[in-house]
């Protein structure tokens, strides 16, 4: 497949409001104004988009669900947060395809109904901030956006809103608690955001892939994004490679690939012709899956066949350097200091198992321990508000489960069996 | 009795961060930031200026470093809500800081991606040349050190990040030795940024 999304992030110059206009950009904004609002929507729902961000939910259907008789104003929330350890898709889009990513939020508050949209962009990518605000300025100049957009008679804003360096504020309802000020925790649902949002108002939020998504199927057609790949799995998708491999980078291809084409090929293999010892497939929250998986179908459906996830398809590659308690080690001190602190189970919990895990790492640990871990991540396990507890403990289950013998080595020699030389022992 | 009987609730780690700790000298914003916030404050419905919040405290650490009780007042007052509303969110967010920090606050991401590629070794060559550890400033206050939690650099690791903005990516530890001489002579001329932003020219 030749790349859509990212064809062009490499020219000089080539996020700029000239260059995307030639490309024949905002031609899919020119046609939305000439739909009626729920003719765009059906033409989304057509094509099968599933959320880029990492559940995977229809975009179609999630825009289906702000009432239209709602008197409230309606908003657009693009999330821009990208911190699930291994992501850097949206950070390329932004950068350097900015007014792709314009054009799906204008189609989509034209869909919904909303005049603004707010893109919250995770508070480190300042350079990528200045970007956005100049060419927002750039378009908003032109005419494709504030009021009577193209003479169409449509009034849309654009506005860019900073975070401050939290995880938890990339889940949908902690970002909308950020947006109005306040700290990013989850709330309770329902009401779910397209109803009751941002302000009290129905919000779609949105992953800034899928909305980059929307206006390839406005020119492109329906059609063509389902025919792109495997059923169900339509459309572009844009890969995170990073760990162990030759090539780290993104990788836009379509969901027909294979974990095994990713690795091996668009990232040119393990680092060094080493083997392959593990594989996160789609960012830290989802469990691990072994080289015998190498094969599976890197799309939504494929991978839970693996079991795991697509999630924001960033994938994570392990040689067989890796320690792996190590590696759940890490990722657990990402989790302790990344949880809010609104559930007990996953406040309390994650910081009891880093205690575990650093002792079982370090050699101090017992067999008891091992089973403690099990214990204590399963009543975290679908015991919180949001998300945020399963992914905390996807990769402790998911690494007793595929390397209990190396737990296990742990404990007998009293030290870390698999050392490394890039890590500081 | 805590949820689990084997473990007990500790008091180290989640106890309320909320005492800022520095009352700091008395803050105001300057007339040009009391303007930039409120170019800002402008993007939100009027009786929704809290959202201006985040933005208001990156202005602070701006123009003084770092957040005081003096400037959560001051921040308050011209948002409109009450100053235990804004402590809220200065205790929560990663990157405001609330001690005074040294001139260049140098971060070295810490999580998987960045780990698989040496961001330990970076971080302790960082810490012997420095002579500090992660989370301290060094005496003369021009650098501090911090960990930080991924940067979604992934592909470019290990990654280093300088003063909340800065990009320093694929750092061996003699890279990240080189950027803290390169500060101490060239100051912010040695910073370079992102990737991306080097090859838009």
């Amino acid at each position: 497949m030749d790349p859509v999304l990212t064809s062009h992030v490499r020219e000089p110059n080539g996020h700029t409001l000239g260059a995307y206009v030639a490309r024949g950009g905002y031609d899919g904004l020119r046609k939305t104004l000439g739909l009626p609002p729920g003719q765009v929507i059906d033409m989304v729902k057509a094509s099968g988009l599933r959320g880029r961000g990492g559940a995977g939910f229809p975009t179609g259907m999630k825009w289906g669900f702000v009432p239209k008789d709602s008197p409230k104003p309606k908003y657009l929330c693009c999330n821009a947060d990208e911190s699930e350890p291994g992501t850097f898709k949206d950070h390329v889009l932004m950068e350097r395809n900015p007014h792709l990513l314009f054009e799906g939020c204008l189609i989509g508050c034209y869909a919904i109904g909303a005049k603004v949209a707010y893109i919250y962009i995770r508070g480190e990518f300042r350079h990528v901030m200045r970007v956005l605000e100049a060419e927002i300025e750039a378009a908003r100049a032109a005419g494709y956006l504030g009021t009577n957009i193209l003479g169409s008679g449509f009034d849309c804003e654009i506005y860019v809103h900073p975070g401050a360096g939290a995880y938890e504020a990339g889940e949908e309802s902690a970002l909308l608690e950020s947006l109005e000020g306040k700290r990013a925790q989850p709330r309770l649902r329902p009401p779910f955001p397209a109803v009751v949002g941002l302000y009290g108002c129905p919000t779609i939020i949105n992953n800034v892939e899928t909305l980059c998504s929307v206006p390839l199927i406005l020119t492109k057609g329906p059609e063509w994004f389902v025919s792109l790949g495997p059923e169900k799995n339509g459309g572009p998708k844009l890969y995170c490679i990073s760990g162990h491999v030759e090539k780290p980078g993104v990788y836009e291809a379509s969901m027909h690939v294979t974990m095994r084409e990713l690795i091996y090929g668009f990232a040119g293999g393990i680092r060094g012709g080493r083997a392959l010892k593990a594989i996160i497939p789609g960012g830290s929250s989802t469990p691990v899956i072994l080289p015998d998986q190498i094969d599976a179908q890197a799309s939504f459906d494929g991978l839970v066949k693996a079991g795991s996830m697509l999630g924001s398809a960033a994938i994570i590659v392990m040689d067989d350097t890796t320690c792996m308690v190590w590696a759940a080690e890490n990722l657990l001190h990402f989790y302790r200091h990344e949880s809010c602190g609104k559930c007990t189970p996953c406040r309390e919990g994650t910081d009891w198992m880093l205690k575990i895990l650093r002792r079982i790492e370090r050699g101090e640990g017992s067999m008891r321990d091992i089973d403690l871990l099990n214990d204590v991540a399963n009543n975290i396990n679908g015991k919180t508000l949001c998300p945020f507890g399963d992914a905390a403990v996807a990769q402790v289950l998911s690494t007793i489960q595929h390397f209990r013998a190396e737990y296990e080595a742990h404990v007998r020699e009293g030290r870390c069996t698999c050392p490394a030389d890039w890590r500081v022992m | 009795m805590s949820f689990h009987p084997e473990m007990r609730y500790e008091s180290g780690l989640h106890v309320s961060q909320r005492e800022v700790r520095h009352e700091g000298e008395p803050f105001a914003f300057t007339p040009a930031n009391r303007e930039r916030l409120e170019q800002v404050a402008a993007h939100y419905p009027p009786e929704h200026r809290r959202s201006a919040v985040i933005p208001a405290l990156y202005i602070v650490q701006e123009q003084q470093g770092y957040i005081t009780a003096s400037a959560i007042r001051h921040v308050a007052e011209i948002i409109g809500c009450t100053p235990a509303e804004v402590d809220d969110v200065v205790t929560y967010y990663a990157m405001f800081f609330r001690e005074p920090v040294g001139k260049y606050v140098v971060q070295v991401c810490r999580t998987l991606s960045c780990a698989l590629r040496g961001a330990e070794r970076v971080t302790a060559e960082i810490e012997k040349q420095l002579g500090i550890k992660a989370g301290q400033t060094d005496p003369t206050g021009t650098f501090t050190l911090m960990e930080m939690e991924c940067l979604g650099a992934c592909d470019r690791a290990p990654v280093v990040m300088v003063n909340n903005d800065h990009w320093h990516e694929c750092q061996s530890p003699e890279d990240a030795g080189r950027l803290l001489d390169a500060l101490k002579a060239q100051g912010e001329a040695a910073l370079s940024g992102c990737h991306l932003t080097v090859e838009k020219a």
